[in-house]
């Protein structure tokens, strides 16, 4: 080999030893293997001061080092480059325990996230959303709810008026009356919304939410009911819920049951939620009374009906363990952040 | 309801425990809210016979020796000033529960074990009591209020427990009564439901007398407002000699919660409870005019009640006269001057079925309730009334108080409620149902419930009392029936007979649930307010006489005057949200309600008014500004696929300078700034908040508006910064309005550098922009982009005196 190819592999392997970064090697690199101007380059100007007869082989020397000089310093810079990205991984351990950085993200108010999951299980169930108005006039708020003025129980719920005539309804149930005065059945719809009462205490709170279910078609029964209201609480209490009817009364309904669920929290053995009945009160329901079907113009003989009302904060409540009703009405940003349930 | 278990026990036998009986109530539609034995408190307290009792020296104490019969021979030391060899008292016995009581020896401070003790170096092994001690009062028992022992007769067993001397191993039911069952408000109503749910017979109460010749001669009663009063009896007792009532009667009245007066006073008492009707007792020789006349009290009339009070009436009360005088507030309360004294020797006690509504209502006006206006309220029934009157007859004898006259009145204004006969199809009772209930457990549930059924073929028939008004048809037999039957036997079936529907949300509410959960993504949390609000708080927002806003809904009977309007703006609950959250130390935050504003038409309300769906957020914090909360309305507008426009605006609770008004598509929908600090001020607001409002009914308009994909430009955009310096009260919107007027080819706008200072002269800014150029059917040639920077300056500087900055 050429005394001078020599002693340029000699300069890149003496040169190399001193190399301590990439970029180092780079511009070492630079030296011999930049173009034509590089010391490699450089050999190759050379040509024309050698003979013709040792051209193919000094040619040939010359390629055998450039491809010496890249794999040589290719592996250099490989290894330097693994050392350096190493040392900066290293550099930039942190402390895993440092405390989050908070998303933004805010939350929809519990009492919305209830009356979604409400309204999905029975949008499945092929009901329809109806919002009626949250000024009623008496006539449906009670009068065609088969309430009539002197009936005892307008006694159940203290009402406001806004004149003889106008009120802030006190049940969603008014909004069955605008849906059936519309609509032949068959008819299924939801109405949630605010409901008004005249009640402020620890556990009363003057406004609340509620959720209005009616179904009226052929042959509709209290067997009905129960199956429907069954498949309700294993949705949104968890499977393995039961609902148990127990009689009540309510002006539209007749026959009115309370409906319990066995307790979600210990599953019916007894606790403090449910006070030790296994039973958790969750809404009131019945079969429609046949004069609140006439006063829509339903025919009893053709049709039946059943109907449930859920209070909304209740089952709230009961979803998130809020103890205090008035919570949900006071906005605090501490209150509304912790409840992130989409 | 209160029903003392011994009580219940004179109508129907019960031999079941009373948790059982809970149970059994529970399941036929009556909930017991609460369930204790009177003397729940008490044990191991029996009857001790003080066999010795010698003074302890320089004490009040004595030290006795007390036989407890079975349960041995004890010292027991007592400072009580009536203990004495010889005498029987309650002893508790060591581990007994008794009421601690206060210092003054009659206040109860909570409940203790007697423990072995010694009092001045003497052993005591238990306690002697007094009646406070036990929870007896002179009701109860006669000297339980004495400040010393209770004493017992000569005659009580030793040894014995106390508690059934002492009527405390008695139970109470505490039972909640559907309105539908007025009827169930009195202990015969209860008894007769549990006879029907233990299946037992009922014993009704005894109504026998004798009445002999003494009467008035041409007394008369009239009623005058048959709407009002549907039945009036009266009856008149002579011979009277007004006492206390037997120690049996005193105790029920107790256990029940009313005091005993006398016996003729007790007996109205104890039959309102008993048969849940209603009476009075009027001392019938302040009555004038041997008459009785039920009328409405003129304008401004007025009655002194027997508790002394001075009430004016109006014509929608109703009232109890003599022949003269007003002796009574119908259905409420008595009149002082015919109440019952210790000399009262002859009585005419009334028994009357008053309009409930009517009682209520004048009971609310005049602020005076009772045990009668209580009872009238949920609804009497028709043939309670001459029970009613039969059975005070029957107790006047009874506790030999009086003689029974022949003087009997009973006036039925016609509006009476009288027993029917009602038929049903079973077949139809089964449909409500969903099941088939065997015809002879129909019949035999509707028998001991003594509707007297009769079946022919599918007909039930059956015999409504007249104190069932609720039963009207086949559902309420059907209720009748399962309520005994008993729902365990519905077998839940899945709507099996409905026809399929296809349900969920409509465009709007979906919608409205779309934005919501793009207001959470920036950050807010959803809150709900009150639909009302209070007029102080329209002046909080310093509005004007004339504003809109002051034409609020207001409610009748509110519970406060904070709660008083409906909101005719949602602004001020929000600002009181944040008050709230920066009292507690909250000081950052964003917030958002969807709610309705309500506005009336009309006032007071004549039709139904509108309820406009409104948004308002709010963000507040030092981190804030109105630019954070103008983001939030671009959010807005983007979710629902619209633009807004904004120009300057004024709010009388927003900063004069920092305020805009929102506008879609050329109509205004809503505002937005800063709150002002005179608000901040009087909140006590640390940090600042900006707040707006938008009216979503306006744009529900542009609900359902799909999101469009435009196609990506075909040739290359361009982007040019220019920086433009213009006087400073040109504003950005002018600006960029300008620049787009003057070039179709612009699509985006962005200002990212605002400077002043001296290098560009006093009263003028310089505004940095990116413009992007989109080519539209064609790509720009190498000049057409300067070209539009050229036209756009030159229009800048023809309409805003806008210079390319140097």
């Amino acid at each position: 080999m050429n005394a001078n190819l020599e002693a340029i592999k000699q300069e890149i392997i003496a040169g190399a030893e001193g190399l301590s970064s990439s970029k180092e090697v780079y511009e070492f690199k630079k030296l011999f293997l930049d173009g034509k101007t590089g010391k490699i380059g450089l050999l190759m100007k050379e040509m024309k001061n050698i003979p013709n007869e040792e051209k193919a082989a000094y040619g040939k020397g010359v390629n055998e080092l450039k491809a010496w000089a890249l794999e040589f310093l290719g592996g250099l810079d490989e290894k330097m480059k693994a050392k350096e990205l190493q040392a900066r991984y290293e550099a930039e351990k942190i402390d895993i325990t440092l405390p989050a950085v908070e998303t933004t993200e805010g939350n929809l108010h519990p009492i919305t996230l209830v009356r979604n999951e409400i309204i999905d299980i029975f949008a499945g169930m092929g009901f329809e959303i109806f919002e009626g108005p949250e000024i009623e006039t008496d006539y449906y708020n009670f009068t065609a709810l088969n309430t009539p003025q002197d009936h005892p129980a307008r006694d159940m719920q203290d009402t406001f008026y806004l004149s003889p005539e106008f009120l802030l309804r006190t049940q969603t149930s008014a909004g069955q009356i605008h849906v059936m005065e519309k609509k032949q059945p068959p008819i299924k719809i939801l109405s949630p919304g605010k409901v008004f009462r005249s009640d402020d205490d620890a556990t009363h709170s003057p406004m609340f939410s509620q959720m209005e279910g009616l179904v009226v078609d052929k042959g509709i029964t209290l067997c009905d009911l129960q199956g429907m209201l069954d498949k309700f609480v294993e949705k949104i209490y968890g499977e393995g819920t039961k609902t148990r009817l127990r009689p009540s009364y309510f002006p539209f309904t007749e026959p009115s049951v309370e409906v319990d669920c066995s307790c979600f929290e210990c599953g019916g053995k007894g606790c403090k939620l449910c006070k030790g009945t296994g039973w958790i009160e969750i809404l009131g329901a019945g079969i429609v009374n046949n004069h609140v079907l006439e006063n829509c113009g339903v025919d009893p003989n053709e049709y039946s009906g059943l109907a449930f009302g859920i209070g909304i904060e209740r089952t709230a409540m009961l979803k998130y363990g809020i103890n205090n009703i008035k919570m949900l009405f006071e906005s605090d940003v501490k209150v509304l952040g912790q409840l992130n349930d989409k | 309801m209160i029903a003392p278990l011994s009580w219940l026990k004179d109508y129907v036998d019960i031999d079941i425990t009373p948790q059982e009986l809970e149970e059994k109530l529970f399941s036929c539609g009556f909930e017991v809210e609460e369930l204790y034995e009177v003397g729940k408190d008490i044990s191991k307290v029996v009857v001790g016979h003080v066999l010795e009792c010698e003074p302890i020296p320089d004490t009040h104490l004595h030290v006795c020796q007390v036989d407890c019969g079975e349960h041995g021979t004890f010292q027991i030391c007592c400072g009580a000033d009536n203990v004495k060899a010889g005498g029987k008292y309650p002893a508790a016995l060591v581990g007994a529960t008794v009421y601690a009581t206060a210092k003054d020896h009659k206040t109860v401070e909570g409940v203790m074990t007697i423990g072995k003790g010694k009092l001045r170096g003497v052993e005591s092994h238990g306690m002697l009591c007094s009646g406070v001690e036990l929870g007896v009062n002179e009701n109860m028992y006669p000297g339980a209020e004495y400040n010393g022992l209770l004493v017992f007769p000569e005659d009580t067993p030793v040894g014995a427990d106390v508690k059934p001397i002492l009527g405390l191993d008695d139970w109470i039911f505490d039972i909640g009564i559907t309105a539908n069952r007025p009827d169930c408000q009195s202990i015969v109503g209860i008894a007769r439901e549990i006879a029907a749910v233990l299946e037992k017979p009922f014993k009704a109460p005894a109504l026998d007398y004798t009445e002999d010749d003494v009467t008035i001669d041409n007394f008369k009663v009239t009623v005058d407002c048959p709407e009002l009063c549907h039945r009036y009896s009266a009856h008149y007792i002579h011979d009277v000699k007004i006492e206390e009532s037997p120690l049996w009667m005193k105790r029920r009245l107790n256990l029940v919660g009313i005091g005993a007066i006398s016996n003729v006073v007790d007996i109205t008492n104890y039959i309102l409870k008993e048969l849940g009707q209603p009476m009075h007792a009027f001392d019938y020789t302040t009555l004038e005019g041997d008459a009785i006349n039920v009328r409405r009290a003129a304008e401004g009339e007025k009655i002194i009640t027997l508790d002394e009070d001075e009430l004016t009436l109006t014509t929608e009360n109703m009232l109890i006269c003599d022949g003269v005088k007003p002796v009574a507030l119908a259905g409420v309360m008595g009149g002082l001057n015919s109440e019952i004294k210790d000399s009262t020797t002859t009585v005419l006690f009334e028994s009357a079925k008053f309009a409930r509504d009517n009682i209520r209502r004048t009971s609310r006006a005049v602020g005076k309730s009772s045990d009668s206006s209580a009872r009238y309220a949920k609804g009497v029934d028709e043939y309670a009334t001459v029970m009613a009157l039969k059975r005070a007859c029957h107790l006047i004898e009874e506790l030999g108080c009086g003689k029974v006259g022949k003087l009997h009145v009973d006036v039925n204004t016609g509006n009476s409620v009288e027993p029917r006969e009602m038929s049903v199809s079973i077949q139809k009772v089964n449909a409500v149902l969903g099941i088939t209930v065997p015809t002879e457990d129909i019949i035999r549930i509707m028998t001991n419930l003594c509707f007297e059924p009769k079946v022919d073929g599918d007909t039930l028939t059956i015999q409504v009392p007249a104190y069932r008004e609720d039963m009207e048809g086949y559902q309420d037999v059907a209720e009748e029936v399962i309520r005994m039957y008993g729902y365990e036997h519905i077998t839940p079936t899945f709507l099996a007979s409905a026809t399929v529907t296809s349900g969920g949300e409509t465009v709007e509410q979906k919608t409205e649930m779309r934005l919501k959960k793009a207001l959470c993504a920036t950050g807010a949390h959803e809150c709900i307010h009150y639909s009302f609000f209070s007029p102080s708080d329209l002046d909080l927002l310093r509005l004007p006489e004339d504003a809109p806003e002051r034409h609020a809904i207001r409610i009748m009977n509110p519970l406060s005057e904070e709660i008083s309007i409906m909101r005719t703006t949602l602004a001020a609950s929000m600002i009181h949200a944040v008050e709230r959250n920066q009292k507690k130390a909250n000081l950052e935050g964003r917030l958002y309600e969807v709610a309705k504003k309500f506005i009336a038409k009309e006032l007071p309300l004549v039709e139904y008014p509108e309820e406009r769906q409104t948004l308002c957020v709010s963000v507040f914090g030092e981190k804030e500004s109105f630019f954070t909360l103008k983001g939030i309305a671009e959010t807005v507008a983007k979710t629902l696929h619209v633009e807004f426009e904004y120009a300057p605006a004024t709010k009388t609770f927003l900063h004069p300078f920092q305020t805009a008004s929102i506008s879609c598509n050329g109509e205004e929908i809503g505002y937005l700034g800063t709150l002002s600090y005179e608000i901040m001020d009087e909140c006590d607001m640390r940090v600042p908040m900006y707040l707006m409002e938008i009216d979503l009914e306006a744009l529900t308009k542009y609900y359902g508006k799909k999101a469009m994909f435009t196609p990506l430009p075909k040739f290359p955009e361009e982007q040019r910064d220019l920086a433009i310096v213009v006087d400073k009260n040109v504003s950005c919107g002018e600006i960029e309005k300008t620049m787009k007027e003057a070039c179709k080819y612009i699509t985006s706008i962005k200002l990212f550098d605002i400077y002043e200072g001296a290098q560009i002269g006093e009263d003028k800014k310089s505004m940095a922009f990116t413009v992007l150029f989109t080519p539209k059917d064609e790509a720009f040639g190498p000049e057409s982009v300067d070209g539009f920077v050229k036209k756009i300056l030159k229009q800048l500087g023809k309409n805003l005196g806008a210079e390319l900055r140097s």
